[in-house]
This record gives C-alpha cells, structure tokens and sequence, in this order.
C-alpha cells in the first residue's frame, strides 16, 4: 500500500540522520573521551591503556607546577571577565541609549575583534604594548582578554536590551528614584540573565585562549593554555588530562548549579512576600 | 469641586528636532478636576503630558504646578506620578515590590510601606496578589497595579496616558467608571491622554481637544458637544454633517444660510450678510422629507438605507455629491434608496462655527 | 512674563540640564567601551598597517624606513606556498564543515525547540575543556600505535599501522573539530527561522523534495550559510596551534608564518604584512557576506 511505504521511507530517513548526528557527536567527543580515559591510565606515555590508577589526580593535587599555571588563567579569566562585563553592559546601554559622535565608528569596530582572525588581534595588541612599553605579562595579558571579550558581551546585552521596555525606567524615575538608584534597581536587575550570559561567554573565551595569550604572555607569567601549548611538542604528562578532566566537570557542574538556583529564586520570590504578611 | 490652577502651561513649545509637535500650548488645569486630552493620535498630547512628567523639556514656555516652576525638577523630584500605556510594571519584582517602590526608594519605613501597600492593594481590590509578579496577571489587574503604584506617593497630579488602551471593550468600559470613583473619592487631579471621545465623554469634568499641537477647544464634555468652537472639534467629536456657506440675511438670530447646492436656515446670532459661515448638523437631528419645508431647500437622493442595531442610518448624496449622514430610529416610512428628498432641520438644532479656517487658534484665554 | 525672556531661560536652563541627563551618562556609559576600542583596537591595527611598509633594523627591531619588500616578499616560493597551503586547508576545512554541518543543524532544527536546545548545547560542551589537550587527544587516537590502528589491525584491515599523524589530513581533522560548532549555528539560526509552509507550498507545487532543497532551502539559508563560511574560513587561516600539536612542525598555515615572525624570527615588519593579508581575505569575505545579508546578522551568538 502507497501509504505504507510513504511512511516507511520517512522512518528509515528519520534513522539515518540519527546515525548521523550520532556520528557527529561521536566525533566530536571522542577526543574528550580520550582525554578522560587517560586521566585514569597508569602509563606515563599513553598510547595504550595500562590499567586505572588515580595516581595523576593526585600529583595533581600534591606537587604539580601545573597547577599554578591554573591559577594564573582563573585569576586572569576572572578579572577579565568582570572588566569585560562592566565595560561591556555600560556600554551597551550607553550605545543604545545615547547619541554621539563616535558612536558609528564605536560601533562597527565592536566587529572588529569577532571577525578579523585571533592571530591579528594578538600581534596588533603585542606591537601596542611595545609602542607604550607596558611589560608583557598578567595585566598585558588582562587587557587583551577583555579587548576581545568586550564585543562579545555587548551583543549579548543589545539582544537583551532590545527587548526591554524604556518606559520602565522611566517609571522609576516618575516614582522618585534618580538615576543611579534606577540603574541599580530597574535597569541591571532586568538585564541580569545577558550579564550572566555575557559573563559566561567572557570567562569560557579567556579561560581557554591560546592564540592571544601567547603573543602578549610574559615569561614569568603564563595561562594555562600556552604552558599546554609549549609542553605539546614534547607530549603532555596524564595531569594535564586529569586537569582537562576536572575543569570540565567543574563546568558542568557550574552549569548544572545555576540552572537549579535560578528556578529556586523564580519558585521563592513569590513564596516570601506572602510570608512577609 | 473645583479650585485653584494645580499645573499651568504658558506658552509652551516643543520641538523634536525640526517637528513642531506643541505649538504656543496655554493650559490651565484645575485643583482636583479629571481633565482629559483629547486627539487624534500623533498630535501632541502625550508630549503634553511627558512635559509636564518631566520626561520631556519643553523648548520654550514654562511649566508650573502648584504656582512653582518645574522646569528645573527632574522627573524624580515632581510631585506628579504617571499611569503608562505599556503599564510599565517592573518585571522583576512582585506586585507587592512594584507598589512599594516608590516608597522604598524613598526609604520610609518598611511598617509603613506595608501598611499603605495594604491600604493601595484595597483600593484597587487586588487583595491577596502581592506575591504575584506582573506576567502573571491579566491586563485589568496589570492596569490596577500601576495605578497603586503611582497613587501610593499621594501625588498633586496624577497622569494617565491611555491607560486603557490595551483592555478590551467591556473591561474598558468598567476599568472607566472604576478610575472616575477613584479620582472621586481621592479627590486627586487627574490629567488624561486618550483618542477614545466616548471615553472622554465618560470621564472627564474637561476635556481639551488637541489637534496638530494645538489646543482647539478646552471645556466640559456637553459644551464641547454642544459648542465646537472649531470645525475640527465639530468634526472630531461625535459625528457630524458640516456644510460650508454665506449669510444672506438674518432676522431676530435666524439666518438664511446660501449652500452650494441649496438654501438653509441656521439660527446665529451676531453675524452679518455675506459673512462665510461652517454649519454642523449632528446625523440624530438632521431630517429629509419628500417635499421641501419652510425655509429650507436642500434636495439630494437616498443612497442607503442601513441598520445599525439601535438605529437605521441613511445616507443622502447631495447634488455636488457631499455624504450627508442621518440617524432614525425608525426609518421613514415609504422612503426608499433611490427617492429624491429634502433635507432640514430645526433652526436652533444646529451650530454655526465661528470660523471657516480650519484649525485657529481658539485658545482657552479668548 | 512674556515669552522671548522665557526662551532665554529655557536655553539657559536647558544646558546646564542637558549636561546632568544627558552628557554626564553617557560619558559614563559609552565612554570605556568607547576608550578601550579605539585605543586597543582601532590604533593598533592602524599602527600594524604602518608598520608593514616599515624595515626590519639588524636586532630584529623596526627600522623607520619605507619600503614594499614586505610585500613583494610574500611573492617568494617558500611563503607563497604557506599561504597556498593555508589557503587549500582552510578551504577543505570549510566545505566539511559545511557538508556535515548542514544536514546535522538542519536535524536539530526540526526537533522541537526544548530538544534542539539541549542538542546545541551537546555540542558546545567540548568547548569547555582545552582545546589544544583536546587536539593533543586527537593526535594520540591517531598515532601509529593509536586506539584508531590498533581496531584496524586487529579487524585485518591493516597490516602496517597507517601513517595519520603529520598529515594535512589530520590539520583538517583538527581544524574540524575545534571549528565544527561555529559553522552549526549559524546554519542553525537561519534554518530555524526558515517557515515550513514555503516547504510545503513548494511541494504542493508539485516540486521534489531535492528540487525544493535546492530552489527553496538553499536559498533561504544562504545568510547563515556564508555566515558559517566566514565564522569557519577566516580563524582557520590563522589558528596555528593546530598544526603545531598535529602536524608535527611540517605543516605551515599563514597563522604559524606569523607567529614565527613576530616570537621566532624577529620580523615585525614581515609579520605585520601577512596579518594585513589576513584582513584584507577578511574584507573580501565580508564583502561577500554584505551581499547576502545585513553585517549585524553575524551575530550569532
């Protein structure tokens, strides 16, 4: 009967492009899986697998000079990202809201840093911190990251403040609150999700940047990425897997955490104000 | 009811770049009346209205409420609180945040705040939603709740910019009489924008009818129906035939009137052969026979013949091809669509406006 | 009080207001992001474009002279062939991207829209960890002694372990996996938007599936499919630390020839050349792109 077969082909269409997007995932995850099995390999050379051990867990944790290089990158990826959030949010707001003359030119080089390759963005930051003899090194390195990140966040907030109503604010300042008091209580609370968004999307690009880092790294201060970059050569230790391992599940987890709290804070905020009676 | 000037515009201007959006605006509203701004949209009255919130300086004039200048207050510093369009209602707070904020930025204490959030929460009958946030509600409560909101600083006026506009027709029609017990009772200056006449109608002690920028006509709702002092307000105001002509001659205040197609009477005082006058005949008074009567000799032919639920409306064509609308309850016996007719009326039934150009500036001063 | 005296006091007032509501914020608000690209951005790449028409001195500083060599260099077989090679891997990196990442966003986009979320999101996940200890993961799956090797010499595929590593195939492999997301949602974006029912009036119209692909899809996917072009095409020519961790030093893109100039070699001047090589590829293929869609539907993100 036509309609069975019409139906069969559309389910054996339907399964060959799960196979396929199964594929896909497969592909993308294997190095990962890679990663994490090794994490657990008793073999310094890995190639093969020679048995679980959690021995690289805790050099990890004992002795490990790699570990400090991880605090550099937090310590970096933090600052830049709340840097790049403050720059990012004002001037979002500031570029929608007001009109100057800078403000076109402000706003196509914003495109600048997303579009033209890494490579040149770090070698332009490199001659510019040679031009004005700033040392290479942890704030180089800061100001580069938010360089890039400040773009990024600002498309982020113009999405969001593209949805938002004007008149709210205009209602606080009607209500009797000035300006700074409508900033604070109207305008970055509606905007909270972008900046949470923007923060997010800031620290996983500074966090994980070899390209930059590695032009404007001093030698006694490295992100984590260009130390891995430099002992690629040579072959990385299973630590830096058994690092790799955690950081990712420190992101999951952190994911997985702000779900939960944002649908506590939706659930809660009503329950309070009742008992507030 | 009413007393002393609470907000007075004096020779108000405001540009938005090259648009002239006020022109020369000269209002005075009173201490605890509903004055309503009434036009068509785009014609100035929510500028009129953010200027007197402060969320618009007026290019030139001054603004006074209560006798004092304003122009130098920000808006946060007025003591006039406003009711959006959009509501405005902060999303990220609940309806019991949103009705307190004004005091809270005002750091009263939180006792107090409770207390008079209560108070408000009664007033408009929203007991019991304080925990709700503002998508949670429908429009008529969202409309409540901004109403508490801006009621709670005990403003000197309040402003309404088409606060209704977003409701259906039957809670409109209730949210109406709901804000004019409100205004009542708190005895509260209300300054209202709307194109919506029958609403204005409803509401208002006064309503001053805005076109262009222009103040056309500012008094109460009868004598604006009544007395359209412009071609504009007759027009915009309820419906209404207007027919342009010359005095020929006048006798005792009744005026024989020369049409282009036709010849009318219209009683006016004052006015003088020859003079150009404008006549507005509202539909429910016009009426049309099969022969002409004293006075009187309009012909045109029936057009349509139509029922409108509580009445039938006739369409009658002029010579020159004008629309002439009238309103029967019931229609005319034996009259039908095709029939040559007169048209007249009672002499008295009709107005005459003062003024052929369209638009002057008939301002409450004069 | 007649009203030229209240003119004047308007004026008057209206400055004195204008800098507290108008020019104070904005100057607060638009004045860092403002700062921070015209100095950090829009200065350096002009001081780039200077210095490439600028000497190398002897100490691998910039001497002050003018010249062209820096560009006529590139013309020289050994740098011209970098760039080709770039060229041909960032290419064949693209049309993958592109072959596969299509079919896979358009599955996505027709799931239902709580599905595709978590789908998308499956696919960022990676970017999480390192990527060059991902890449690194890569190149020990595809080693000579490899898990790949091992499973095609055990199935007696094989009988001499296959030679992967150092390959261009495994750069394009490489560049693949870290590239792969950025050509998904762009396609993912404009195939999501795409309304069904022209699908189906085209098929009511008596077209074949294949035909209303390719004369209605296509078509109307074509902004984010130069989207997922550029977003994939441009990074590839410059991301050097894949051929680093996979191409065991043999391979060369434009991206590597850069980095040797400026953290090897000492030759700012040639550097800065090949990076203005790089933005005018750039340039063309936004050029491109304005020709297909409006700049601001880039944003992806």
């Amino acid at each position: 009967m036509p309609k069975h077969k019409r139906e069969r082909k559309k389910r054996i269409g339907q399964r060959i492009a799960t196979g396929f997007a199964l594929l896909i995932y497969l592909f993308i995850y294997a190095p990962i899986a890679v990663m994490i099995v090794f994490s657990f390999n008793d073999q310094e050379t890995n190639y093969f697998w020679n048995g679980f051990t959690l021995r690289w867990y805790e050099k990890l944790f004992y002795d490990s000079s790699i570990v400090e290089y991880l605090w550099v990158s937090l310590i970096i990826a933090v600052s830049a990202t709340i840097l790049s959030v403050i720059i990012g949010t004002l001037g979002a707001v500031g570029l929608v809201r007001f009109e100057f003359k800078l403000k076109k030119l402000v706003n196509q080089s914003l495109y600048i840093p997303i579009v033209i390759p890494e490579i040149v963005l770090g070698i332009s930051l490199l001659i510019l911190f040679d031009f004005i003899k700033l040392p290479l090194g942890f704030i180089a390195i800061i100001l580069a990251h938010v360089t890039f990140c400040v773009p990024f966040v600002i498309i982020i907030m113009r999405g969001r403040l593209a949805g938002l109503d004007l008149s709210v604010e205009e209602a606080s300042m009607d209500l009797g609150a000035n300006r700074m008091t409508t900033f604070f209580r109207i305008t970055l609370p509606m905007l909270l999700p972008g900046i949470i968004s923007g923060a997010f999307m800031s620290f996983t690009l500074s966090i994980d940047d070899v390209i930059i880092s590695n032009f404007v790294a001093g030698p006694y201060s490295t992100t984590l990425p260009v130390k891995i970059l430099s002992l690629v050569k040579t072959g990385l230790s299973p630590e830096v897997n058994a690092l790799a391992t955690i950081m990712i599940l420190v992101m999951l987890f952190g994911i997985l955490a702000n779900s939960i709290v944002q649908a506590v804070l939706r659930k809660r905020a009503s329950t309070v104000i009742k008992s507030y009676f | 009811m009413m007393g002393d000037a609470i907000v007075t515009l004096l020779d108000v201007d405001k540009f938005f770049g090259a648009n002239h959006v006020i022109k020369k605006l000269n209002l005075t509203v009173q201490q605890g009346e509903f004055l309503t701004l009434l036009g068509p949209s785009g014609c100035g009255k929510t500028t009129i209205l953010r200027m007197i919130a402060g969320f618009e300086d007026a290019s030139a004039g001054s603004i006074e409420v209560q006798g004092e200048r304003v122009e130098d207050k920000e808006a946060f510093e007025r003591d006039v609180n406003t009711v959006f369009q959009s509501y405005a209602l902060f999303p990220h707070m609940t309806v019991f945040d949103n009705i307190a904020y004004g005091l809270t930025v005002k750091r009263v204490p939180k006792q107090e705040i409770k207390e008079r959030v209560k108070e408000m929460l009664a007033l408009v009958q929203l007991e019991g939603f304080e925990g709700r946030r503002p998508d949670m509600m429908s429009g008529g409560q969202k409309q409540r709740v901004a109403i508490a909101r801006a009621l709670i600083n005990n403003p000197k006026v309040l402003l309404l910019d088409e606060p209704l506009g977003a409701l259906d027709l039957k809670l409109r029609k209730q949210m109406q009489l709901e804000l004019k017990r409100l205004q009542k009772k708190l005895n509260i200056t209300f300054i209202y924008v709307t194109h919506d006449q029958e609403e204005a109608m409803t509401m208002s002690d006064r309503i001053a009818v805005i076109n262009n920028g222009i103040l056309e006509q500012i008094d109460t709702p009868k004598e604006i129906y009544k007395h359209p002092k412009t071609r504009f307000v007759a027009d915009f105001i309820g419906e209404s035939n207007i027919l342009e002509g010359q005095v020929l001659d006048c006798q005792d205040g009744l005026c024989r009137i020369q049409l282009e197609t036709g010849m009318v009477l219209l009683q006016s005082p004052n006015r003088k052969p020859a003079d150009p006058v404008m006549i507005c005949v509202r539909p429910e008074v016009m009426k049309y026979e099969r022969s002409p009567v004293d006075g009187f000799s309009l012909p045109g032919t029936i057009k349509d013949i139509i029922f409108v639920g509580a009445q039938y409306r006739t369409l009658i064509v002029l010579e020159n091809g004008m629309e002439i609308k009238v309103n029967r309850v019931k229609p005319e016996k034996d009259l039908k669509e095709g029939d040559s007719v007169y048209l007249y009326w009672e002499p008295e039934d009709a107005l005459g406006i003062g003024d052929l150009k369209q638009g002057g500036s008939v301002n409450e001063q004069q | 009080m007649n009203s030229s005296d209240t003119v004047k006091i308007n004026s008057r007032l209206t400055k004195r207001r204008h800098f507290k509501r108008n020019t104070a914020p904005a100057l607060a608000m638009a004045g860092p992001v403002t700062f921070w690209m015209l100095f950090f951005v829009l200065l350096p790449l002009l001081y780039v474009i200077f210095i490439s028409f600028m000497s190398r001195d002897l100490y691998g500083g910039i001497a002050f002279e003018f010249t062209t060599e820096n560009y006529t260099n590139m013309l020289k077989p050994v740098y011209l062939n970098v760039i080709w090679q770039s060229i041909k891997l960032a290419f064949f990196t693209t049309l993958i991207c592109l072959l596969i990442g299509y079919p896979f966003a358009y599955y996505i986009a027709r799931k239902p829209s709580k599905v595709a979320a978590k789908l998308l999101m499956l696919i960022m996940i990676p970017f999480w960890t390192n990527s060059l200890v991902r890449l690194y993961s890569l190149g020990l799956l595809a080693a000579p002694k490899g898990f790949i090797n091992i499973v095609l010499q055990k199935l007696g595929l094989i009988s001499e372990p296959l030679q992967m590593l150092h390959t261009n195939g495994i750069v394009v492999v490489g560049l693949l996996i870290s590239m792969l997301p950025f050509a998904v949602l762009p396609l993912y974006a404009s195939i999501e938007k795409l309304d069904k029912s022209y699908l189906e009036a085209s098929s009511d119209l008596g077209a074949r599936p294949a035909v209303t692909f390719w004369k209605v899809t296509v078509p109307l996917t074509l902004p984010g499919i130069v989207a997922s072009i550029i977003l994939v095409f441009i990074p590839s020519l410059g991301m050097y630390y894949v051929p680093e961790t996979l191409g065991g030093g043999k391979i060369m893109l434009i991206g590597n020839l850069i980095r040797n100039q400026f953290l090897v070699t000492r030759n700012w001047p040639f550097g800065a050349s090949l990076s203005i090589l790089l933005i005018l590829i750039t340039l063309f293929m936004l050029w491109f792109y304005t020709r297909v869609a409006r700049l601001d539907e880039l944003e992806v993100f």
